[in-house]
């Protein structure tokens, strides 16, 4: 048997395959930032407490009107889109023509607010969600649970068609057309208020299914979206700002790296990717994907 | 406003009591985690355990004038240690209680001893508090990495689960809980075949799991606490650790923990604890008014140890009069013999250490649970002469010297 850096083959294996799978949720979570960014021009710092409502919101449909998982993993992110398109309309919008900074504040503050709320109701502990699929398949190198197994193909799944809505649709054309000249694609009679909000609420409603996928495998709590959403940046910076295959591809590239770092050097493994993210920044400024502009 | 009100009521019971007598004022001030991971098991709930420990002792009628409030240390030693020099520079603070969090308890520890100011410990783990960093101002109360190991430890090696693979959190807490449990495995005829060494407030284990799972180990030591003992246990079952046959061995699970987790999860798991509510008369006693006053929450053995550490502390402060001189304020403290409703008679040895027994304790079916917060079975006493770590062994310079 050959070993590769002191590694047997079939651990490597299993760390790649568990790379992706934390790789799903940056995808995913750094896709909904990247769709907002590109469209809105705002840096959504909400994003890790709306992936936290996706999360709490899936409890409270399965423990206050038994909604099992599957159903809450289609109305969770609805509800929480809704909420998302409600602060647009309130708040976001009004900054709109300011500086890209008041956007950020105002999300900030926002996300804040939010997981002030939760802990407060909900405490800092967390609360149990249960396994939907429980079981799982020995693939000989390591054991693969049914359910991330299901996390990995939904993300992808949910990944590709954003990017093909976006990339290779007529409404996606005219989401990258109002992203340019948003007064020219006004004067030919498309609503682009209105594809704005519903914009932000697609993009608010994949972090919150983010978080509905999360809450049977980590701890559904108020703090789980602040811990992952400084690494979600950095995802989004390493990909390019507003680049959508740029934010999936880098969002599985760097799950898979973090989970190579955690067999190598795990001490390192949270801070691997924020030194990647230096290195891209010196090298190429506007990210992998991204364009000058 | 309950703050206020009950300031209104001992200013007035100050006022009665007469200006005659002369009050000694005393500050009390709670620093622990508010907003984060051990928020939960300190926090505010730490916070009326102090207020209820000065009701409960009488302190207006005893001539002492307490003030409690708190703040947040946000699991950071900087600004552990910034408030701490703020309170007791400018504020006129006399003591800092609870504190979790190893990191921020030894930096605490270090400027309590140069401002000659008192901390009694209840929410941090690492013995080292009591040991190599000691000091004639520092008293720990409630648990410690060496009780930790020696309980859960112990139990499990003697068990037949004799290798261990640990899961460390990154800072001095975990650090310090795998070294005395390797200790205690050592000792007992066991065998440590690897660690992993993972960053605090980590949501992933499942790569941390599978290179345990690969080692083959019997035991899967779980040297961490909070959020992150959480989601291993939740990941484990995921990845089919238990049913391959490894046990997992929480070293340090608090009540809370089991909560979040659910029974349906935590069932069966074994851990060592300082206090559970459902014990005793007088502890439910507490519970019930503890639960009264934080929605419904039950304490846990950091928020009962924070009420019995003050009630001390106030006995001590009583007996001298006086709150400014800590040195002496503590030395007091090991003088008296400790006697309270939750943790009974004990005493706080040379080294700081409050000796008291420690508990076994094996998380219940949900089957066998009433309800919320009826999650232990009690397993088995550990007496306290043989619950903490012998005084001579802790490398306190304290000790050497006396």
């Amino acid at each position: 048997m050959f070993e590769l850096l002191g590694i047997p083959p079939q651990a490597l294996f299993g760390q790649l395959l568990l790379g992706l799978i934390n790789g799903a949720f940056y995808a995913m979570l750094s896709l909904g930032l990247a769709v907002i960014f590109g469209l809105l021009n705002v840096i959504n710092f909400t994003h890790g407490a709306q992936y936290m409502m996706g999360a709490f919101g899936a409890w409270m449909l399965l423990n206050y009107a038994g909604i099992p998982f599957w159903g809450a993993l289609v109305l969770s992110p609805i509800v929480v889109a809704i909420i998302g398109m409600v602060i647009e309309r309130t708040l976001l919008k009004r900054l709109y023509h300011l500086d890209h900074l008041y956007g950020l504040l105002l999300t900030f503050g926002l996300a804040l607010i939010l997981e002030g709320l939760f802990r407060r109701q909900y405490g800092s502990s967390g609360l149990p969600y249960n396994n939907p699929l429980p079981g799982g398949t020995n693939l000989g190198f390591m054991f693969l649970p049914n359910y991330r197994a299901f996390v990995v193909a939904a993300s992808l799944v949910v990944c590709l068609a954003t990017w093909f809505v976006i990339e290779r649709t007529k409404l996606g054309s005219y989401l990258r057309a109002a992203t340019e000249r948003p007064d020219l694609v006004q004067a030919f009679g498309i609503d682009v208020p209105r594809m704005i909000t519903l914009t932000y609420g697609f993009g608010v409603g994949l972090a919150a299914l983010a978080g509905v996928l999360a809450a049977p495998a980590y701890q559904v709590s108020p703090t789980m979206g602040s811990n992952l959403i400084i690494v979600v940046f950095a995802v989004v910076v390493i990909g390019g700002m507003g680049s959508i295959m740029g934010a999936i591809v880098t969002g599985f590239g760097l799950g898979v790296i973090e989970g190579l770092t955690k067999v190598f050097y795990p001490e390192a493994s949270s801070t691997v990717i924020f030194v990647i993210m230096a290195l891209v920044l010196m090298v190429k400024p506007a990210g992998l994907f991204g364009t000058a502009k | 406003m309950r703050l206020a009100a009950v300031l209104l009521a001992a200013a007035s019971v100050v006022v009665a009591a007469g200006a005659a007598k002369a009050q000694v004022p005393v500050k009390i001030g709670v620093l622990n985690d508010q907003s984060g991971l051990y928020a939960d098991l300190g926090g505010q709930g730490s916070v009326w355990a102090a207020k209820k420990a000065v009701e409960d002792f009488g302190a207006a009628a005893k001539g002492l004038k307490v003030d409690v409030i708190f703040a947040d240390h946000q699991n950071k030693a900087d600004v552990g240690t910034s408030i701490a020099r703020q309170w007791y520079d400018v504020d006129g603070v006399d003591v800092i209680v609870d504190t979790p969090n190893s990191g921020v308890a030894l930096a605490v520890n270090t400027v309590t001893k140069e401002k000659n100011k008192v901390f009694i410990n209840s929410g941090a783990a690492t013995s080292d508090l009591t040991g190599k960093a000691c000091t004639p101002n520092t008293v720990h109360w409630t648990y410690d990495t060496w009780a930790l190991a020696n309980g859960t430890g112990k139990a499990i090696v003697k068990n037949g689960g004799d290798t261990w693979f640990f899961l460390t959190a990154d800072y001095a807490f975990g650090h310090a809980l795998e070294r005395d449990t390797s200790e205690v495995v050592k000792a007992n005829g066991g065998k440590v075949v690897g660690s992993v060494k993972v960053p605090l407030n980590n949501s992933d284990f499942s790569s941390f799991l599978l290179q345990a799972q690969s080692s083959k180990a019997k035991i899967i030591g779980l040297a961490n606490a909070g959020g992150d003992t959480i989601n291993s246990i939740k990941q484990a079952s995921e990845y089919g650790i238990v049913d391959g046959g490894q046990k997992l061995a929480g070293l340090l699970i608090f009540l809370t923990d089991v909560h979040s987790l659910g029974l349906k999860v935590a069932q069966g798991l074994n851990l060592t604890s300082a206090w559970y509510w459902d014990q005793t008369d007088a502890n439910r006693k507490f519970a019930d008014a503890f639960a009264a006053a934080n929605g419904g929450k039950r304490p846990t053995m950091v928020q009962a140890g924070v009420y019995s550490g003050v009630l001390h502390y106030l006995k001590a402060v009583a007996a001298l009069k006086s709150a400014k001189d800590g040195a002496a304020v503590v030395a007091e403290m090991k003088k008296i013999p400790t006697d309270d409703p939750l943790f009974g008679k004990g005493e706080v040895r040379a080294d700081g250490r409050q000796i008291h027994p420690m508990y076994l304790y094996e998380v219940k079916k949900p089957s066998e649970s009433k309800g919320p917060y009826d999650y232990y079975t009690l397993k088995g006493t550990i007496p306290a002469n043989e619950a903490f770590r012998p005084i001579g062994e802790g490398d306190c310079p304290l000790v050497k010297k006396g």
